[in-house]
């Protein structure tokens, strides 16, 4: 099969141009930099070509949303990121923003606001789930019909802004076989990353939060972890590669799985 | 009119001790920080309705949130009850609010049957706790003394209600006896009031007497003693949800005082401008209980040391020393030791410990992933993660203390904009290369 590469619009260049396009994809600091959620960005790139969506990133310009600083006490590196993060999209005029970080889109959407950040803020899952409603996107289970999905919970979507319904659905039209963990929705176990643990050692303790997760996960039986955050993925990854299940099981991002069945 | 007297005088003291004890607990609360203010009365309205009486969050767990529910009514049913047995011992009459007919029947006929469903369940609550190792209600916090209160208060419920059923089966049997007109249905107590069978008129009026004065006074009693018992929940967690935080969970609350420096360092001249009188120097964060809000220490007077919060806590279960429990149970326990101190001499007292060390350690505050599971949980609505938070808050920022790795974080998110430490410049690599197939494309 032929491939041909796209390019990411990106704000400066499209606005220098005098065109102003409706979205802006707010890729988040793991989808910069941190190597395996870098391709996460990359399929949902390909998603929005695919969707011929009218959308730019800022690129050079995105910085920190201040979240880590913030749910680690510094709330004076938040307000200086988050200003200064306002500023910017007053200056490109931005009124929506999709995010594929569940980190990202919470302290946007509820956090924000308080610094007088006038925006709408978009989790990229139920973006394609409207996309699905409206036949925009189309997806089956040709690809994936034969793999058993279950889906991890990511707390800043969940419990935090409860985003239940929409990865469910994106994923039960991909595979007959979406199975449950034990402690799912607004049970689900946190994958132990969030509250700025991602960045540190654990606490002592008698167990790691990630292995406690992956085992609910492997309980199910399922060959792909689906995950929707680029710190549970850090986590569901380590957690198989713990278990030495790499040979059967995956962790693959929700927009990773679209790509796969759009065969995109 | 003698037992009105005493009627009367048994209340008064009652209100009184209760009076002092409100006082008490007024001037607490006197002592916390603003948190916010309480509008959109219709929908505090609705998740009062949903989930204090509702108990929708009880049946997160099936069996015993059923149980609890059915006590939960069962009170509710009951205090109309108390109402009426107030109004009798001060005006001298008995079951004055029979004039309702229907609707008194309904009231006591279910009263009547709720007395006994709470009871048996009270029983199965003190035989977990007694006989059965459950690990929700174990823990570094639960010491013995929170066990004993648990019993104490268990046992005085079932008291309450076996006296309930003694008064309700003696009123039965003497107007049986007495041939005169029954107010209220009494599914329950007619069967048991057989026992009486043998008995003279004045028997079953003696037996009455003191069922009744048992059961008022118990609750009289009982009253008294929930403010200083963790069962203080019974008053207070039906306002506490009402006062619910009705923002996403997901939501940190904005410190004004730290957007008002960072402006005025991001430009100075507005910044300047816009600020007001001279703001007293507030500290950055919470370090000691005058520190918390209104809402936390009402959450931490409702709380009721059930667990479920602990249990459900990824920290908890994988063996660290947080437990969210603690933590809202170390607040009011500060409150009880440094609040008196605090009323008495001003805000300048000081005890040489704080809410921040001496009761919760760094090390529980530091394993908070901020999951947000314990106050998803939490069947009242408390809010564990914003104390943690909150005194995260005055470590960084008032004693610049955080584990290593978070401080290169910090540094790394003001240098260049990540939290690690990579070149903004590199931001767009991830771009350089993606491919689609080309068919796709046509």
């Amino acid at each position: 099969m032929e491939k041909k590469k796209i390019d990411v619009p990106v704000m400066a260049e499209l606005f220098s141009k005098g065109k102003k396009p409706e979205y802006l994809f707010w890729v988040g600091c793991a989808g910069a930099f941190d190597d395996r959620y870098k391709k996460v960005a990359a399929a949902f790139a390909k998603i929005l070509k695919h969707l011929d969506i009218s959308y730019a990133v800022l690129g050079k310009e995105e910085t920190c949303t201040g979240d880590p600083a913030r749910r680690a006490g510094n709330e004076m590196v938040y307000q200086m990121q988050a200003l200064q993060n306002i500023e910017l999209f007053k200056t490109y005029e931005i009124k929506k923003v999709i995010t594929i970080c569940p980190h990202c889109y919470n302290i946007f959407k509820n956090e924000y606001p308080d610094l007088g950040a006038d925006f709408e803020v978009i989790n990229y899952l139920s973006f394609l789930a409207d996309m699905l409603h409206e036949k925009k996107l189309k997806l089956d289970n040709s690809v994936l019909h034969d793999r058993i999905i279950t889906y991890h919970d990511p707390c800043y979507l969940g419990r935090g802004n409860d985003i239940y319904d929409e990865p469910r659905e994106l994923l039960a039209t991909m595979t007959p076989a979406l199975r449950e963990m034990k402690r799912n929705r607004s049970n689900a176990l946190c994958c132990g990353a969030g509250g700025a643990q991602m960045f540190k050692e654990a606490e002592k303790g008698d167990k790691e939060v990630f292995i406690e997760r992956t085992e609910d996960a492997i309980d199910t039986g399922a060959d792909i972890i689906a995950s929707a955050c680029p710190f549970c993925m850090t986590m569901m990854t380590d957690g198989i590669k713990y278990k030495n299940r790499e040979d059967e099981m995956h962790n693959l991002d929700i927009a990773e799985l679209i790509v796969k069945a759009l065969k995109i | 009119m003698q037992k009105q007297i005493i009627f009367l005088i048994v209340l008064l003291l009652t209100l009184g001790v209760f009076t002092y004890t409100s006082i008490r607990i007024a001037r607490f609360f006197r002592l916390t920080k603003p948190a916010f203010r309480v509008r959109n009365t219709g929908k505090r309205i609705s998740e009062t309705m949903k989930v204090a009486f509702g108990q929708s969050k009880m049946f997160r767990l099936p069996v015993v949130g059923t149980m609890h529910a059915l006590v939960f009514w069962g009170f509710c049913v009951i205090l109309i009850g108390s109402v009426e047995m107030i109004i009798d011992g001060l005006a001298g009459t008995e079951r004055v609010l029979k004039v309702l007919g229907v609707v008194y029947d309904i009231i006591i006929a279910s009263g009547d049957i709720f007395a006994l469903v709470v009871a048996v369940f009270i029983i199965a609550f003190l035989v977990r706790r007694l006989f059965l190792h459950i690990q929700r209600f174990e823990g570094s916090e639960m010491k013995r003394a929170s066990h004993i209160d648990a019993n104490i208060a268990l046992t005085l419920i079932l008291l309450l209600m076996l006296s309930l059923l003694g008064m309700n089966t003696a009123y039965y049997a003497s107007v049986e006896v007495k041939g005169a007109e029954l107010a209220g249905i009494y599914p329950v107590s007619s069967l048991i009031a057989p026992v009486y069978a043998d008995s003279s008129p004045e028997t079953i009026h003696l037996q009455h007497e003191i069922y009744w004065w048992l059961h008022i006074v118990l609750i009289f009693i009982f009253a008294n003693i929930l403010p200083y018992s963790k069962h203080f929940h019974v008053f207070m967690s039906i306002p506490n949800v009402f006062l619910s935080r009705l923002w996403p969970l997901g939501k940190m609350i904005n410190m004004d005082n730290i957007t008002r420096e960072v402006k005025m360092m991001m430009d100075p001249e507005t910044a300047f401008s816009e600020a007001t009188d001279e703001a007293p120097i507030e500290r950055f964060g919470v370090k000691d209980i005058e520190d918390i809000t209104w809402k936390n220490y009402l959450d931490s007077l409702s709380c009721t040391q059930c667990g479920r919060c602990t249990a459900v806590c990824p920290a908890n279960i994988t063996g660290k020393k947080l437990s969210p429990r603690k933590i809202i149970m170390d607040m009011r326990s500060r409150m009880n030791d440094k609040g008196p101190g605090l009323v008495r001499n001003g805000s300048e007292y000081n005890d040489s410990k704080s809410l921040l060390n001496d009761y919760i350690s760094k090390e529980e505050l530091w394993a908070c992933t901020t999951c947000n599971a314990c106050a998803k949980e939490c069947p009242i609505n408390i809010n564990h993660p914003e104390v943690i938070l909150g005194m995260r808050r005055y470590m960084v920022m008032e004693e610049g203390d955080a584990p290593g790795e978070v401080k290169a974080v910090f540094n790394n998110i003001e240098n260049n904009g990540a939290p690690w430490q990579y070149s903004s410049e590199d931001r767009l690599l991830w771009a350089d290369n993606i491919e689609v197939s080309i068919n796709e494309q046509e």
